[in-house]
């Protein structure tokens, strides 16, 4: 009954994978004073190859391969395609601002792309073995590339903390997975759905959910879990804070997503009551804090932690809607977020030479285009109209306030408010003249990797803002696949796919 | 026998488990694994799985901890000074650890009766549990290869001197 291969189940994967080990082991036989370019560029190729395959998996017949293990869907592509795109993109970054000398530059491309296999297969995984093996693939290579800058002070310390921290969170999601094993007998979602569905309702599937959502809380940097943010993001080089705050938070959402709508669309009552205090808590802390710091990139950890406070109200709708604007928004803040990170790394260095607020004073005269662009990413980012963040936004909210959410939906738009003032600050200090005293900032001359990484997510963020048709079209198609729109909760179908043994 | 062999070894490994977190030095800490790593082993024993219990010993209560204790020896790891830090962690663990595991232990008690079950085929054979391994997680088995990979690659990246 399941013409495809399995192979092409997971040709994303496949392609990704491939590519990480053939730079890892060009990087071992090349001179130790040749360039280091080419690998990034060969990792880019591979990535720009697994967005194909990624984005030919849309007309591939939605089913599961490997036993059970992977399904490819309409929203696994739609993630696939994401995640694809970030790291695309974070790669271009990366080779531009990666000094040549003094740093790993082979194992950066290397570990990138082996992080983006975890991150992708998160988003495609129904078997929650895979889905704890992804995550923990995606997580510690992002706590190395935290610390890539081993020389700095903040490097090291960044990744420590994030290391300690994550595995200590990733337990509480084994020990969810753990318990879930223990009350359905079984690791498939959907088995464990229609487990769930049959039986009596005790607690421990609420309990476990409970593990797994601090797991993934963490992930998605959510408060109360937030606290090791600002500090990994202040630590780690600009171009990795580009990928961890946006690819891994896209693929934990995945997850989330999944696990919610899918899996215990039963207790839908616990975890949107959860959910709601996380994503009110979340935009609230982050977007107070974000108000008193002075370090940019500090200001944009805080800022993330909001917008998944923005992304998490999305929850509180009921399964097709809730996915298709939380889907929604994880595009439109993927693409301002890795934007404003590419100006940052551009214009602060990958050593971070500028990196208080008043440091960015009169960057736009000093470089017309870069600051054009941070405004822009400013203002997609705040939520004005005519740019991704407003559309995400504005669905997200509209789903809250359908489902009845009403007070979410009012402190989230009163967090919008607070939001624009930092952002406006940063905006205005931009765009300040410089006093005749002091040096002007130093930017790097422009490069061919950190245009086109401009033109990406600036062109991305405007079609979000201007055309989000074709996305949100692809973001209810997403959603339908997890939830089928008739299914109620109680009806949920189990497809014949036990393995055959 | 069964019962008296599980409160024997439950009991051993919970308290080295304990012992574990309260000493101050680290190779009474993995000493103390290995007496974990042993009695988990017999726990498997006691339930039918011969085999896990065999690999528990081979893989963990040997290769592992062995290199555990090395490197320990190796770096000459003295004992921990205790700081301002960790005794937070005490004033805020201990309250959450002992709410979880109330919380646990009560759920358990309340409601073990509702628990999902599992088998492997009764007797379960070195074939049937190589045909969970090796056919229907076979995906999960691979990807766990990257895993490794990605451990060893950080580790040399972070480790290497720069030239």
């Amino acid at each position: 009954m399941n013409q495809v291969p399995d192979i092409l189940r997971i040709l994303p994967e496949v392609i990704l994978t491939l590519a990480g080990v053939a730079v890892m082991m060009i990087e071992a036989v090349l001179h130790q004073n040749t360039s280091r370019r080419p690998l990034g560029w060969l990792a880019v190729g591979s990535v720009a190859a697994a967005f194909w395959a990624s984005m030919a998996q849309f007309q591939m017949a939605p089913g599961t391969g490997f036993h059970g293990v992977v399904q490819t869907d309409s929203f696994s592509a739609f993630f696939h395609v994401l995640i694809c795109g970030i790291v695309l993109v974070c790669c271009l970054i990366a080779l531009d601002c990666m000094p040549e000398r003094g740093e790993n530059m082979g194992e950066f491309f290397a570990l990138v792309l082996f992080g983006a296999v975890g991150m992708v297969l998160m988003s495609s995984a129904v078997e929650l073995l895979l889905v704890f093996i992804a995550l923990e693939i995606s997580s510690i290579s992002t706590y190395i590339l935290a610390g890539f800058r081993k020389h700095s002070v903040k490097g090291p310390e960044s990744s420590l903390k994030y290391f300690l921290l994550g595995s200590f969170a990733t337990a509480f999601f084994l020990y969810g997975v753990a318990l879930v094993f223990g009350a359905t007998g079984t690791t498939n979602i959907r088995e464990i759905a229609a487990t769930l569905a049959t039986t009596p309702m005790p607690a421990f599937p609420v309990i476990a959910l409970a593990m797994m959502l601090i797991g993934i809380g963490f992930k998605v940097s959510a408060a109360p879990f937030q606290v090791w943010t600002p500090d990994v993001y202040e630590g780690a080089p600009s171009p990795v804070v580009a990928l961890m705050s946006t690819a891994p938070k896209a693929a934990a959402f995945a997850v989330l997503l999944r696990l919610t709508y899918a899996v215990f669309p039963l207790l839908h009552v616990q975890w949107s009551s959860l959910l709601w205090l996380m994503a009110a808590l979340s935009m609230t802390v982050g977007n107070l804090a974000a108000l008193r710091q002075q370090n940019v990139k500090r200001m944009l950890a805080y800022s993330s932690i909001a917008h998944a406070g923005y992304l998490l109200v999305a929850f509180s709708a009921p399964s097709s809607e809730g996915i298709a604007a939380a889907s929604f928004y994880a595009v439109a803040y993927a693409a301002m977020n890795v934007g404003i990170f590419a100006v940052v790394s551009h214009v602060g260095g990958y050593d971070d030479h500028l990196n208080s607020i008043s440091d960015y004073r009169g960057v736009a005269y000093r470089s017309p285009l870069m600051g054009a662009v941070l405004a822009f990413f400013l203002i997609s980012l705040i939520g004005i109209p005519f740019t991704g963040g407003f559309f995400g936004k504005f669905y997200v909210f509209a789903a809250a306030l359908h489902a009845g959410a009403i007070w979410l939906a009012i402190i989230g738009l009163l967090n919008s408010g607070i939001a624009a003032y930092y952002y406006l600050r940063l905006l205005t200090t931009v765009y300040t003249r410089h006093a005749e005293d002091s040096a002007e900032p130093n930017i790097a001359p422009l490069s061919i990797p950190i245009v086109l990484a401009l033109l990406l997510t600036v062109g991305s963020t405007l079609v979000l803002g201007i055309m989000p048709g074709r996305v949100l079209y692809a973001a209810r198609w997403a959603a339908s696949s997890v939830v089928p729109p008739t299914a109620a909760p109680t009806e949920i179908v189990v497809a014949p796919l036990q393995p055959a043994r | 026998m069964q019962l008296v062999l599980f409160f024997i070894f439950g009991g051993l490994c919970a308290a080295a488990a304990l012992n574990l977190l309260l000493t101050r030095h680290p190779i009474n800490s993995a000493l103390s694994l290995i007496v974990v790593m042993t009695s988990l082993a017999v726990l498997y024993l006691t339930l039918g799985a011969e085999f896990l219990a065999a690999a528990q010993v081979i893989v963990y209560s040997g290769a592992i901890m062995v290199l555990f204790t090395f490197v320990i020896m190796l770096l000459n790891a003295g004992e921990e000074v205790r700081t301002r830090g960790s005794r937070a962690a005490y004033l805020v663990g201990v309250p959450g650890v002992a709410a979880l595991f109330s919380l646990l232990t009560f759920v358990f008690l309340s409601q073990g009766n509702h628990l999902g079950k599992s088998t492997l085929a009764n007797p379960a054979t070195l074939y049937d549990l190589s045909a969970v391994l090796f056919r229907d997680l076979l995906l999960p088995f691979e990807v766990t290869s990257v895993l490794i990979l990605i451990a060893i690659l950080g580790a040399v990246a972070l480790a290497r001197k720069e030239h």
